[in-house]
C-alpha cells in the first residue's frame, strides 16, 4: 500500500523505472571519471615535501613548467581560430553544393590518419627534402627548404589538419540548420552578401560558432603526441600534457602529474566558460523559421 | 539560391574554392607521401623513391606482431562499443523522456568528460587502475577508454530519441503491447540509424583514442595508436618504411569504418539533429 503510494509520488515527480535506465551510466562516469578526478584533486594536494600546495607551487615558479600554459595556449587558440575562420565560408560554400557527399568524405577523411600518420607524414613532407619544399623551390618562390619540421609549425600543420575535419562538421550542421527563408527575405529588401552574412547569419551562428569552438579548443589543447612527434618538445612545443605526463610517468612523481593535469583541466575550463559565457550577448532563439 | 554575380562574389567564391583545393592537395600528399614510402626500396632527397617493392608489408606485420595488436585493437574497440552503447542509449532514453531531480547534475557528468582534455583525468584514472591491479591490462584500458565514450553516445542520442513522437509509444501501449514487445517492436527499430551512427562513431573515435589507452595500458594491451607511437619513437631502430606500413595498416581500418559510417547517416544530420533540439 505505502509502497505503491511512495512509488506514485516518485513518478508525480519524473523518478520511475524508466528513469532509473540513467543509472547505470551515471555509476559508471561516477566510478571513473568524477571519482579519479577527485582521487587526482587529492593526490595532487598531497605532495612528495612541503605544504599542501608544494606542487602548484613549484609549477608557477618553475619558469620551464610555467610555460607550458603558455606554449600549449599559443598552439591550441590561433589553430582553432583558424579552422574555424577557414570552416565558416566553406561551409557555406559547400551548404549550396547538391553534391555534398563526395566533398564532405574527403574533408572528413584526416580524421581516419590518426596522429601518428599525420606526423610521419608532415614530417616526410614538410621536411626539407620533402615534396613540399621541392615544389616550393621548383616554383622559385623560395631558395632554401624552410624548415617546417621539429618545430612549431609543424605542430601548428598537424592540428590544423586534424582539427579541421571536426570543426567543418560542425559548422556545416549549425549552416544548414539556417532557414534558407531568411537569407531570402533579407535579399528581397535589398541585403547584399555582406550585410545577409554580418546582419543575418552572424547573430544566428554565434552560438553554434561558440560551441564549435569550444569542442575544437578542448581537442588541440591536449596536443601530446603531435606534440613530442612533430615539434620540439623540450623547446617551443614543450605543452603541459607534455609537462604532465613527463612528471606522472617519467619522473614518477604521481603527485606532480596530478597537479599540472589539474592545472590543465582548469586553464581549459576557464577558456571554455569565458567564450560560452559570451555567447549570452548573441540572439538565442529560433533559426529554423517562424513555423516552431 | 541567390547568387552574388557582382566581381567581388566571384573573387570571393574563387578564393574559398582556392583554400579548399590547397587543402585537399596538402592532404593527399601528405597520405600519397606514407602509402608511397611504405611500398619503397629506399628514397632520400629525390621526387620519387629508386624502386618499389612491397616486402616492408611482411616484415613489418612479422616485427611488430601486428596480427596481435589488430587482436588487441578490435577487442578494445568491440568492448567499448558494446558497453558504451548498452550504458549510453538506455541513459539517453531516460534523460529524453523524463524530467527528474537532479537531472541538470546528471546533465553535467555526461557533459564534462567531453570538456576536460583525457590526460587530466587520463592521469589520475591509470594512477588508481595501477593501484588495483588493472594498470596494463585489457581490461583497464577497456575502462578508461569508456569514459569519453558513454557521454559521447548519450549526447548523440539524446536528440535522436526526443525527436521519435511518444504518442507512438503511448499508442502502442493503448493496444496492449508489454514493455518487451514495446522494445523489440516500437523502439527497437526506430532507434537503430541513430545507435548505429553512435557506435559507429564511437568506434572511429576509440581507435584513434591515444593518450587513455596510452596512459593505461601495457605490453600486451597495446591498441594500434600506441605500437605506432612507439615504433616512430623509437625509429632509429626500425625501418622508417615498416612504420609507414603500420601508418597505412591503420588508415585502412579507420577508413573502411568510417566509409560504413557515412553510408548510413549523412554526418551532418547528426549535429542538425542535436542543434534543432536546442533551439
Amino acid at each position: 500500500m505505502t509502497g505503491t503510494a511512495f512509488r506514485l509520488r516518485l513518478a508525480a515527480r519524473g523518478v520511475d523505472g524508466i528513469t532509473l535506465l540513467v543509472l547505470p551510466a551515471l555509476l559508471a562516469l561516477v566510478a571513473l571519471f568524477v571519482y579519479p578526478f577527485a582521487f587526482g584533486l587529492a593526490v595532487s594536494l598531497a605532495p612528495k615535501a612541503g605544504r599542501f600546495y608544494a606542487n602548484y607551487q613549484t609549477f608557477f615558479a618553475d619558469p620551464f613548467l610555467r610555460e607550458t600554459i603558455w606554449n600549449t595556449l599559443k598552439l591550441a587558440l590561433p589553430t582553432t581560430l583558424l579552422t574555424l575562420l577557414i570552416a565558416v565560408p566553406v561551409a557555406f560554400r559547400v551548404r549550396l553544393m547538391r553534391r555534398q557527399r563526395w566533398l564532405t568524405t574527403i574533408l572528413l577523411l584526416p580524421m581516419t590518419l590518426g596522429t601518428v600518420l599525420v606526423a610521419q607524414g608532415l614530417l616526410t613532407y614538410l621536411g626539407p627534402r620533402g615534396w613540399f619544399n621541392r615544389g616550393l623551390m621548383l616554383l622559385h618562390l623560395t631558395a632554401h627548404p624552410i624548415v617546417l619540421t621539429n618545430n612549431y609549425w609543424g605542430v601548428f600543420a598537424s592540428l590544423l589538419l586534424t582539427g579541421f575535419p571536426f570543426t567543418f562538421l560542425l559548422t556545416l550542421s549549425y549552416v544548414s540548420g539556417i532557414d534558407p527563408a531568411l537569407e531570402h527575405a533579407a535579399a528581397t529588401l535589398g541585403g547584399g552578401a555582406r550585410a545577409r552574412f554580418m546582419r543575418i547569419f552572424l547573430p544566428l551562428l554565434a552560438p553554434g560558432l561558440a560551441v564549435t569552438f569550444c569542442l575544437s579548443f578542448v581537442q588541440a589543447f591536449a596536443v601530446f603526441p603531435s606534440a613530442v612527434l612533430l615539434g620540439a618538445p623540450a623547446g617551443s612545443t614543450h605543452v603541459i600534457s607534455i609537462a604532465a605526463y613527463q612528471a606522472a610517468f617519467e619522473r614518477y612523481d604521481y603527485s606532480l602529474g596530478s597537479a599540472i593535469a589539474m592545472i590543465m583541466g582548469a586553464v581549459q575550463l576557464v577558456i571554455v566558460v569565458a567564450v560560452l559565457a559570451s555567447r549570452s550577448l548573441f540572439y538565442r532563439g529560433p533559426v529554423g523559421g517562424t513555423k516552431g | 539560391m541567390i547568387r552574388d554575380n557582382g566581381l567581388g562574389g566571384r573573387l570571393w567564391r574563387m578564393a574559398v574554392w582556392a583554400v579548399v583545393v590547397v587543402f585537399i592537395l596538402n592532404l593527399l600528399a601528405l597520405i600519397a607521401v606514407v602509402v608511397v614510402d611504405s611500398f619503397s626500396t629506399r628514397w632520400f632527397g629525390t621526387w620519387l623513391p629508386a624502386g618499389f617493392t612491397t616486402h616492408w608489408y611482411s616484415d613489418a606485420w612479422d616485427e611488430f606482431q601486428l596480427t596481435d595488436i589488430l587482436v588487441a585493437t578490435f577487442e578494445v574497440v568491440g568492448a567499448v562499443v558494446l558497453i558504451s552503447g548498452l550504458l549510453g542509449v538506455t541513459a539517453a532514453y531516460a534523460m529524453a523522456r523524463r524530467e527528474f531531480p537532479g537531472k541538470r547534475a546528471a546533465m553535467l557528468v555526461f557533459l564534462m568528460p567531453l570538456l576536460v582534455p583525457p590526460l587530466t583525468y587520463g592521469i589520475p584514472l591509470a594512477t588508481l587502475l595501477y593501484r588495483v591491479g588493472l594498470g596494463g591490462t585489457l581490461a583497464g584500458v577497456i575502462l578508461a577508454n569508456l569514459v569519453p565514450a558513454i557521454p559521447f553516445v548519450i549526447l548523440v542520442m539524446i536528440p535522436f530519441i526526443e525527436q521519435i513522437d511518444p504518442r507512438i509509444e503511448a499508442a502502442a501501449r493503448v493496444f496492449g503491447a508489454s514493455t518487451t514487445s514495446l522494445f523489440l517492436r516500437i523502439l527497437a527499430p526506430l532507434l537503430l540509424p541513430g545507435v548505429l551512427a553512435a557506435l559507429l562513431l564511437v568506434l572511429v573515435r576509440t581507435i584513434a583514442m591515444f593518450e587513455l589507452t596510452f596512459l593505461t595500458s601495457g605490453p600486451t594491451s597495446q591498441t594500434l595508436v600506441v605500437a605506432l607511437y612507439y615504433a616512430v619513437f623509437a625509429s632509429g631502430v626500425r625501418a622508417g618504411q615498416e612504420v609507414d606500413v603500420m601508418a597505412v595498416v591503420y588508415m585502412v581500418t579507420t577508413l573502411i569504418w568510417l566509409l560504413i559510417a557515412l553510408r548510413f547517416v549523412s554526418p551532418t544530420q547528426i549535429v542538425s539533429r542535436a542543434k534543432q533540439q536546442s533551439t
